[in-house]
């Protein structure tokens, strides 16, 4: 409650108070404040604690250090490949980039969308991980066929070549892409959840079956070269380093972009429903104006805003648009000049009137 | 949950017979299919006996995005869907007979379209045996992850251009191994069979397992 009789105001989390036409309450926020993390939202879970934030913000900065090593290393510290010379070092980037693209977002969506089926490890954290890892890997998948492509041209001859691995990587893609046109069809939230959840896990179970049929069709493809049967790397020394170090380099990426990603999900999802609730207050507010006329509890200012509503048949669009801009900011109800926007509007309102 | 299967698979059934979208519009399309391939590949009658087998697959895959489509859409109607829901039917059951009926609806098609192969592209069967096993598996499989995708996108408004896109990706290993042991069905080239049939098998039963297991959810998802 805010101070109107009759206004059950806060009605969802994350708007604390969307005070529409209360002129003495004082306004929590200019234009300009973001519901964001460091914001204190009561009543609301948190999206991102500052933790989190911190933590996220010291992975982007070794991801960024340790890939800066790694092309180094990789550039002018290792030595070139006695065949394929300068190109070997290609191999700092693309398989631990297709390391993250085929298993570790795959297996972060599959396990996310598994733990959100199972009723008791429900949650929308996991439906978010889901997208935030699938919409992430997408980037690698391509990147993983993108590379590989340029590695292949010089040393086979052909930008693509209907290899065993290039040909599912290229399917996993597709896959992929299908997955992310799914989460864009609209739908609530939990029927969007429940239906990617399903979607990711039914496709799941194709991908091996894709990946072995797709080897028995054909195959040119090197086989691995760090993991290897007896698990001992076949490479120089100081190459295996520098590889090493790019996997973790590529990993780290992949951890800062996906818990971006994941906060880009959870805030936009935060921002929805505050505009919901914004909107609602909005309209019961207007009910209440029509409803008993005069006599509001704002004082005068808010008196010749309900008088004006009233009279003025249904402005409640342009009224809308006024007080609810759509940048999830549902709490900006203040002019530029300062002044109240309940005033402003009162007035607006009243000038249509006339 | 059989006698479920039954009673839906009967009910689509029932309905194309009525209706006969499928033999009207699905397996007419189906033909046209190979006729463009035809035309695409020229009068020269050797590349078309070497793609036949392929061909026919992809004639299948696309006739199976239609025949797929029709099977939501004959439930798209006021409150079908709900209606199918609330009737007491084990969803297991509801997808097993929808699938059923697609897999008869393909079969029919298949049966007409290897006429079309063998008469317009000149192909030549060599093992009738290993034809029919073989696309019996390839048929409950893309009926089954057909029926799974539906089921998934019967909701929405945007079915028709997202069906097929979720669909034919995940049916590729099917059009692989289907080619394939149509190959050496066909004699055009390739030699054991056996491995592309066991994938297909494989193939069926994990998608008609994952529609049995899933079929509550993939309902509720819808």
């Amino acid at each position: 409650m805010t101070g109107v009789p009759g206004v059950d105001a806060p009605v969802v989390p994350g708007v604390d108070a969307p005070v529409v036409h209360d002129v003495d309450a004082p306004m929590a926020r200019g234009v300009d404040a973001p519901v964001a993390h460091d914001v204190a939202m009561p009543g609301a879970p948190r999206p991102w604690g500052p933790v989190a934030t911190w933590t996220v913000r010291a992975m982007g900065v070794a991801a960024v250090v340790c890939t800066a090593l790694t092309v180094w290393l990789g550039l002018w510290v290792t030595p070139p490949d006695a065949v394929q010379h300068d190109l070997v070092r290609l191999v700092y980037l693309h398989p631990p980039i297709a390391w993250v693209a085929l298993y570790l977002a795959f297996g972060t969506a599959g396990l996310a969308s598994v733990l959100w089926l199972w009723p008791r490890t429900r949650s929308a954290l996991w439906d978010r991980l889901a997208a935030a890892a699938v919409e992430v890997g997408t980037v690698f998948t391509a990147l993983t066929l993108v590379t590989g492509s340029i590695w292949g041209r010089p040393t086979w001859g052909v930008w693509w070549a209907w290899d065993a691995r290039l040909t599912s990587t290229a399917l996993l893609l597709v896959l992929q892409l299908g997955y992310l046109a799914l989460r864009r069809v609209p739908g609530d939230p939990d029927t969007r959840a429940r239906r990617c959840a399903v979607a990711a896990l039914v496709t799941a179970a194709d991908v091996p079956i894709v990946h072995f049929s797709v080897v028995w069709w054909r195959t040119l493809h090197q086989q691995a070269t760090v993991l290897n049967a007896n698990l001992s790397p076949t490479i120089h020394g100081s190459m295996a380093w520098t590889l090493l170090l790019g996997f973790v380099a590529v990993t780290l990426a992949f951890g800062w972009m996906l818990a971006v990603r994941y906060r880009i999900e959870a805030l936009s999802a935060a921002a929805e429903e505050a505009e919901l609730g914004a909107a609602l207050a909005e309209r019961r507010a207007e009910g209440l104006a029509v409803g008993s006329g005069a006599a509001p509890a704002g004082g005068p200012d808010t008196a010749l805003l309900h008088g004006a509503l009233a009279t003025a048949g249904q402005p409640q669009a342009t009224d809308a648009e006024a007080l609810c801009p759509d940048a999830g900011h549902p709490v900006a109800v203040e002019s530029d000049a300062g002044q109240p926007a309940a005033v402003r509007l009162g007035s607006a309102a009243a000038e249509r009137a006339q | 949950m059989w006698r479920d299967a039954a009673l839906v698979a009967g009910k689509d059934l029932r309905i194309e017979l009525r209706s006969r979208v499928v033999l009207h519009q699905v397996i007419p399309f189906g033909v046209l299919v190979l006729l463009l391939f035809a035309l695409a590949l020229g009068p020269d009658r050797r590349p078309m006996v070497q793609a036949a087998p392929g061909l026919f697959w992809v004639a299948v895959l696309f006739a199976t995005v239609l025949a797929v489509q029709r099977s939501v859409a004959v439930e798209s109607g006021d409150g079908v869907r709900d209606g199918l829901r609330v009737s007491g039917l084990d969803p297991a059951g509801v997808f097993l007979g929808k699938a059923a009926a697609i897999g008869a609806q393909l079969l029919a098609l298949e049966v007409l379209l290897t006429g079309g192969v063998l008469v317009l592209y000149g192909a030549q069967v060599r093992s009738y045996g290993a034809l029919l096993t073989s696309a019996v598996f390839a048929t409950a499989g893309l009926a089954a992850a057909g029926t799974i995708y539906g089921t998934l996108s019967a909701g929405m408004r945007v079915r028709e251009t997202l069906l097929p896109f979720l669909l034919l990706p995940v049916t590729a290993p099917v059009l692989l191994a289907g080619t394939r042991a149509w190959q050496v069905a066909l004699g055009a080239g390739g030699s054991a069979g056996d491995p592309w049939v066991r994938l297909l098998v494989v193939f069926a039963a994990v998608y008609l397992a994952l529609g049995v297991a899933m079929a509550g959810a993939l309902q509720e998802a819808a």
